[in-house]
């Protein structure tokens, strides 16, 4: 009998060491043009959440929550399991509950999904990102938010094809999954993939996780699953977060996941802000802006970019995004 | 646990049944999905609710609370019915073939013997048949009619799907599907595993529950091999070994029992416990009673345990009823006849049933002693929280000490886990401020006690001044001192029973395990299943060998599991009469010719032969028990009982309410209340993200899940016209909480003979201090009734009623 | 020894299965000279690890606690974390949602800190030293034990037991500790005493 793919090979190291993941690794940074290339390629890696082996026993919520130092509010009970009702920036992952019947067997399925950074081969986030070197996207495909360069106007959010990062109302600064990159630095999973009790989250290559999802489909397909499938979407390059869903054929009855997520198309064209903080981004800022010291930094907006900033804020604003709300789908 | 939790691995079929696993044990839970992954094993999960292990099964079946038996008595006929036996295994390794005595009988849902008085059964019709010779009479060719075969069936002959139907209101396609899956692993080379929990023990029947699912495992010969069993999942991380070494009224340490007063003397309490083999050539463990219960007599008085003083049998207190079991307790407290009371780790104002009757006895105590890391409701029982404890403080003359303790982070020690593993923990961190071991604490009330007799003499001071107490630093006994106290030494040389001119173990050492254990006084031992725990090779508790020969999932070299490091009990039962293994591919055991060889320690002596001596040695039938005799006091088979509130009548029996020989106690036969009034079925439960009332007070877990609440079923909420994640109180006969309520399609209305039975989930994890919101738990609610064999609560299955209401301290 | 932990560590990854092929193929064995720290420093480092035993559940998940100090060197240490033992043949690593939060109930802010005293009929515990409570808890038992102890029953058997003073054990203690109250409290006489199994 062999093991099932297990995150945690090994317990993590004490001693200090070098982290393996540095500026030399990045294969993009946010509003920085000029990035030299990559020094090395990396194995790109992935996080794969098995939804049909999930339990919803929220210990990667746990897990996140005690390695990342967050400290998640007590909030109260509204009817639904879905605790935080909506990610914060002290919860970078979220337990999504939704009570589905199944029309063809009338039986009932509690499908609970794992809400997080999908980590985006095509990241909108980044894309979005005016502050230079605020999110950056490592060769191994890990997109991190670097906070002290980040300037708080929340374009992320809405570049964001999965509605993830979130700003803080404390430092005005986006916050959201990190893939735990300072334990993937040091050769460790994700703090929430080790702990998942069932392994329905492992992580590794992308190479890998792939092919073990295939067994997985199998294995659901053998089972009556025949939609069964593996949700890796193309609209965003591919992720390196990504799903084995017993229905792939409708993503979006697990709370909303989108059935085809896009970059806005704005994002993708408009190359206008990425110097320079642009006067609406600034207008569109919390006033926390004033702590980062954006006003001590060149200032220079051309008439154009001015325009493209405005004409993001708009379009992301009317555009339907998978609502923060969605917590709700737990009676749906 | 028979098996361990690493042994799931092995199944074909998982039924979850009186528990949710995925959801208390999640990471034992993980061998399940292991299962599933690599034999393509299926999972069944039967709950009132639809859980979060049943959102992860291949199939759900509905049940009403406090139905069980009949499920699964409806599940063993219909493998008789269709054959579906493992024949082999129920002839030889059951009592299927056993006469019972003449006179036993079954009708009205009430066995022969009943006596309404007294509530109590005249059991004397509940055995076999005795042979001249002194044996148990057998028909090995199940023919004679009052053959325990025989009278298996006439007993589920009742219990046909529509039966099942009526009483749990599980539709019939859905429990003939969960019956056909289940028979399917009467083959030899497929099996079963039960995981059970709480769902199953706190009923006012819950020792029949699982009766009724070990007697099934038994005739699909599940139990004994790798991926069977009967698996109590267990709730904290040390109960298996607080219950092994006895911390029970009616217990002393390895299952020995307290001596009763009807038992005057050492030689009359032995006498009923010498427990001859019923069969020629049997093995009946039990007859090593006396080595046992001698050397843990020298384990507690030492020098002062003679020959001539009955080993200290006098030291032991003797009682005068089964057991001052915490109902028991509680009832003599609210009478005003208890004045002291200890909780070591203990919240009883939210564990205990009617938290009102609980707090009205607390508040009777002369004085109360709280020993515990966190702070808890039952310290601050005094103390008034608004509608949260809404007590008079300045009348409760109880006066409370609360004694800071460490936690596991800072301690060293060893805990049994459920598959009977003692693992062995260090110490990572400081204790806050003064906290002190619980260990210190117990020397030093010891210290004072001793010191207060040896100066001023009093009530029978003699097991006090005589308890062994030759530690280090007398003050703080270290855990390996205790440990090795635990496994035990020689007294004196012991010679070796083999050649009596050699010495086997020499005075001061430690013993090997128990098989060295004497009589005569030469050998002291505290706990005799722990014997071998830390013995002349050192701590095996501490060990850490990872190896697992051929991927069975047993890790001998892990830890140390009781008794001898064996990890599968009956596992002789894995092969058949000829010793070979009923399943080659998932061999346990085997017979070479001339002993037991394989991956586990044999249950049964290594060289007894397969054809002679059977597998279950701790009875004296050396088989297993279709029909248990006299030795539980609610019947010799499991039978159809309703829960003391019950939503319907009982179909059996219609005046028989609960069950007919559960103790109730007078004040509390007023507190019951009927369906007119509490019209629906309420059970309670824990949750994943909480454990009992400990991660209140921790904030991570407070924010995962804030806040108490109440599941029901839309078609109850319509019917209150509850809205989802409003307020609605809830109430029974013995007391009223607010709650959110969650309204959810994981609950649905079931049909029981005809009547609509809603149900109420209530979790448990809530009261007035911590870090999470303010609520109740399910005691507030729930009756003051146990099982009728060891007085767990009926936690599982009460009535309550329900309407919308205002959130706590807001007037509507 | 306490601490062996698994230092197969992520250059030689091997022999567990998908991931762990992954990770060594994830070009970390070249580890690169010091470049700016870019992602958070890994916050164990230097820290000392325990093993020890979840102490929720019955599973009995092997955790690493990762603490700063080191309680064997008589030093005070403050864990500041905690994660499950990829070693354990059970869990592998894993925890549930309360193992994976234990820091927090170690440091729970309601953790108890010193012995505290409520006088009969007040509204409020108050400061009361080791001494002075174990010292008034034996005076209290020992009352009670001397007027309420029943030597002999009415047939004028001995029964030896105290009936009025009632103890509940914790199941979450170690076994250890288990048979130091089980001694204590059956010499007593006590026969009022469970532990959780009882619920």
């Amino acid at each position: 009998m062999s093991d099932s793919p297990r995150t945690a090979v090994s317990n993590p190291p004490t001693q200090p060491m070098v982290s393996n993941l540095g500026p030399a690794d990045l294969i993009r940074r946010s509003a920085t043009e000029d990035l030299p290339p990559p020094q090395r390629q990396l194995t790109p890696v992935a996080k794969l959440i098995d939804v049909s082996k999930c339990i919803g026993c929220k210990a990667c919520q746990s897990a996140c929550v005690e390695w990342n130092d967050t400290t998640p509010a007590v909030g109260e009970n509204v009817g639904v399991y879905t605790n935080p009702h909506d990610l914060t920036e002290n919860m970078f992952t979220l337990m999504r509950f939704t009570e589905w019947v199944n029309p063809s067997t009338d039986n009932l399925e509690w499908l609970i999904r794992k809400d997080g950074c999908m980590h985006c081969a095509d990241p909108g986030c980044l894309k979005a990102c005016p502050a230079p070197g605020a999110i950056v996207q490592y060769t191994n495909g890990i997109v991190d938010f670097i906070h002290e360069n980040c300037i708080g106007c929340g374009y992320c959010v809405k570049g964001c094809p999965f509605n993830i990062p979130r700003i803080s109302k404390a430092d005005h600064r986006a916050y959201k999954c990190t893939l735990c990159s300072d334990r993937v630095a040091v050769g460790q999973g994700p703090a929430c993939a080790k702990a998942c009790p069932t392994q329905a989250i492992v992580f590794g290559t992308k190479e890998d996780m792939t092919r073990h999802a295939e067994g997985r489909i199998a294995d659901l397909k053998s089972r009556g699953y025949a939609n069964a499938g593996l949700y890796d979407p193309p609209g965003v390059g591919g992720t390196h977060v990504m799903y084995v869903l017993h229905h792939n054929d409708k993503p979006h009855i697990y709370a909303d996941l989108p059935d085809n997520p896009r970059i806005s198309p704005v994002v993708q064209t408009w190359k206008g802000l990425t110097k320079y903080v642009g006067l609406a981004a600034m207008g569109f800022m919390a006033a926390g802006s004033l702590i980062h010291g954006v006003f001590a930094r060149p200032n220079r907006v051309s008439k154009e970019d001015e325009e493209s900033a405005e004409k993001l804020v708009e379009t992301t604003i009317g555009q339907p995004v998978p609502e923060a709300s969605s917590s709700n789908g737990e009676r749906g | 646990m028979t098996n361990s939790w690493t042994d799931i691995r092995n199944t074909d079929l998982v039924v979850v049944m009186g528990g949710n696993a995925a959801e208390a044990h999640p990471c034992g839970f993980k061998w399940v999905t292991e299962a599933k992954a690599h034999r393509g094993a299926k999972l069944i999960v039967v709950d009132p609710r639809y859980t979060r292990t049943a959102s992860v099964s291949d199939f759900y079946a509905p049940i009403r609370q406090g139905t069980d038996i009949a499920f699964l008595l409806g599940v063993i006929k219909y493998c008789i019915d269709n054959d579906k036996v493992q024949w082999e295994y129920t002839k030889a390794f059951t009592n299927a073939s056993y006469i019972v005595k003449e006179g036993f009988g079954y009708s009205d849902g009430l066995f022969t013997g009943y006596d309404e008085e007294k509530r109590d059964y005249n059991r004397t019709t509940w055995d076999y048949e005795i042979g001249e010779d002194g044996f148990a009479v057998t028909d090995p060719t199940l023919q004679h009619p009052r053959c325990v075969w025989n009278l298996l069936k006439q007993h589920v002959a009742v219990y046909t799907p529509e039966m099942v139907e009526r009483i749990c209101g599980t539709p019939r396609d859905k429990f003939l599907r969960v019956a056909q899956m289940i028979s399917e692993c009467s083959s030899p080379t497929k099996t079963m595993t039960s995981m059970y929990a709480l769902g199953w023990t706190q009923h006012s029947h819950g020792a029949q529950n699982i009766r009724a699912m070990a007697m099934l495992q038994l005739i699909l010969g599940n139990i004994g091999v790798r991926g069977g069993g009967m698996n109590a999942l267990r709730g904290h991380s040390n109960i298996q070994g607080l219950t092994d070494i006895g911390l029970m009224s009616h217990l002393l340490t390895g299952y020995l029992n307290m001596p009763t007063e009807q038992e005057t003397d050492f030689e009359i309490y032995m006498r009923s416990r010498q427990f001859r083999p019923l069969r020629p050539g049997q093995t009946s463990y039990w007859q090593n009673y006396r080595k046992f219960m001698v050397s843990f007599q020298k384990a507690m008085w030492g020098d002062a345990a003679t020959a001539e003083n009955q080993w200290g049998y006098e030291f032991l207190p003797k009682l005068d009823v089964p057991a001052y079991d915490v109902l028991r307790m509680f009832e003599l407290m609210g009478a005003g006849r208890v004045n002291g009371y200890f909780c070591q780790g203990f919240n009883p104002m939210l564990a205990f049933p009617n938290r009102g009757k609980i707090t009205a006895s607390l508040s009777k105590l002369k004085f109360l002693v709280t020993m515990d890391p966190l702070e808890t409701e039952t310290a601050r029982f005094w103390e008034n929280h608004g509608e949260y404890n809404e007590v008079d403080t300045r009348s409760i003359q109880t006066e409370v000490f609360q004694l800071p303790t460490t936690c596991f982070a800072e301690e060293e020690g060893s805990l049994t886990n459920s598959g009977r593993w003692l693992q062995w923990h260090w110490a990572g961190g400081s204790p806050p401020g003064e906290a002190k071991h619980d260990t210190w604490i117990m020397a030093q009330i010891f210290l004072r006690m001793r010191e207060l007799y040896r100066k001023e003499g009093g009530a029978f001071p003699d097991p006090i001044l005589n308890l062994s107490w030759n530690y280090h630093d007398p003050n703080e006994p270290e855990p390996e001192e205790l440990a090795k106290e635990i496994n035990g030494r020689a007294l004196t040389d012991l010679s070796d029973p083999a050649d009596p001119s050699r010495v086997q173990v020499a005075a001061g050492k430690q013993l090997l395990n128990f098989s060295q254990l004497r009589d005569d006084g030469s050998t002291m031992c505290g706990v005799w299943i722990y014997s071998g725990c830390w013995n002349e090779a050192g701590n095996n508790m501490a060990r850490r060998g990872t190896e697992d020969p051929d991927g069975t999932g047993a890790y001998l070299n892990w830890s140390f599991a009781w008794p001898l490091n064996r990890r599968t009990l009956y596992n002789r039962a894995s092969a058949d009469l000829q010793g070979r293994p009923w399943d080659p591919s998932r061999k346990l055991l085997e017979w070479d010719g001339t002993k037991w060889t394989g991956y586990d320690v044999p249950d049964i002596a290594p060289t007894a032969r397969p054809d002679q001596v059977m597998p279950f040695i701790m009875n004296q039938e050396g088989v297993s028990r279709l029909f248990t005799r006299g030795m539980l006091r609610d019947g010799p088979f499991p039978a159809h009982m309703e829960p003391f509130e019950s939503p319907v009548p009982n179909v059996m029996n219609p005046r028989m309410r609960g069950n007919p020989v559960a103790r109730v106690f007078q004040s509390d036969l007023s507190q019951f209340g009927n369906a007119d009034e509490f019209p629906f079925a309420a059970t309670s439960y824990r949750l994943t993200e909480h454990f009992h009332y400990w991660t209140k007070h921790n904030r991570v877990n407070a924010a995962l899940q804030p806040e108490f609440f109440v599941e029901i079923s839309e078609e109850l909420a319509a019917l209150r016209q509850v809205v989802n994640g409003g307020w609605v109180r809830v109430w029974s006969k013995r007391g009223s909480v607010k709650a959110k309520a969650v309204v959810t399609k994981r609950i649905r209305p079931l049909n029981c003979d005809g009547r609509v039975v809603h149900v109420v989930g209530i979790p448990l994890h809530w009261g007035f201090v911590g870090a999470a919101k303010k609520g109740f738990g399910p005691n507030s609610l729930s009756p003051f009734v146990g099982d009728a064999n060891i007085e767990t609560p009926e936690y599982k299955a009460f009535l309550v009623n329900l309407e919308p209401t205002t959130a706590p301290g807001v007037q509507s | 020894m306490n601490v062996e932990l698994s230092r197969r560590g992520f250059l030689k990854v091997g022999g567990a299965g998908v991931a762990a092929t992954s990770l060594g193929a994830m070009g970390f064995s070249e580890a690169e000279a010091a470049v700016a720290a870019h992602v958070r420093p890994l916050k164990l480092a230097n820290t000392t690890e325990t093993r020890n035993t979840c102490p929720y559940c019955s599973v009995a998940c092997g955790v690493i606690l990762y603490a700063k100090g080191d309680v064997r060197k008589g030093e005070r240490a403050e864990i500041i974390h905690v994660e499950g033992d990829a070693d354990h043949p059970t869990n592998l690593g894993t925890l549930c949602p309360k193992g994976a939060a234990l820091k927090d109930f170690i440091q729970a802010p309601t953790r108890l800190q010193h012995p505290m005293w409520r006088k009969p009929g007040s509204d409020r515990f108050e400061r009361i030293s080791w001494d002075q409570a174990l010292d008034r808890i034996a005076r209290l038992m020992k009352e009670d034990r001397d007027a309420n102890f029943v030597a002999k029953n009415e047939a004028g058997v001995p029964v030896n037991r105290w009936t009025t003073t009632g103890f509940l054990a914790a199941s979450a203690t170690t076994n250890e500790t288990a048979w130091a109250t089980f001694k204590v409290v059956k010499a007593l006489g006590i026969v009022g005493f469970d532990n959780q199994a009882r619920v």
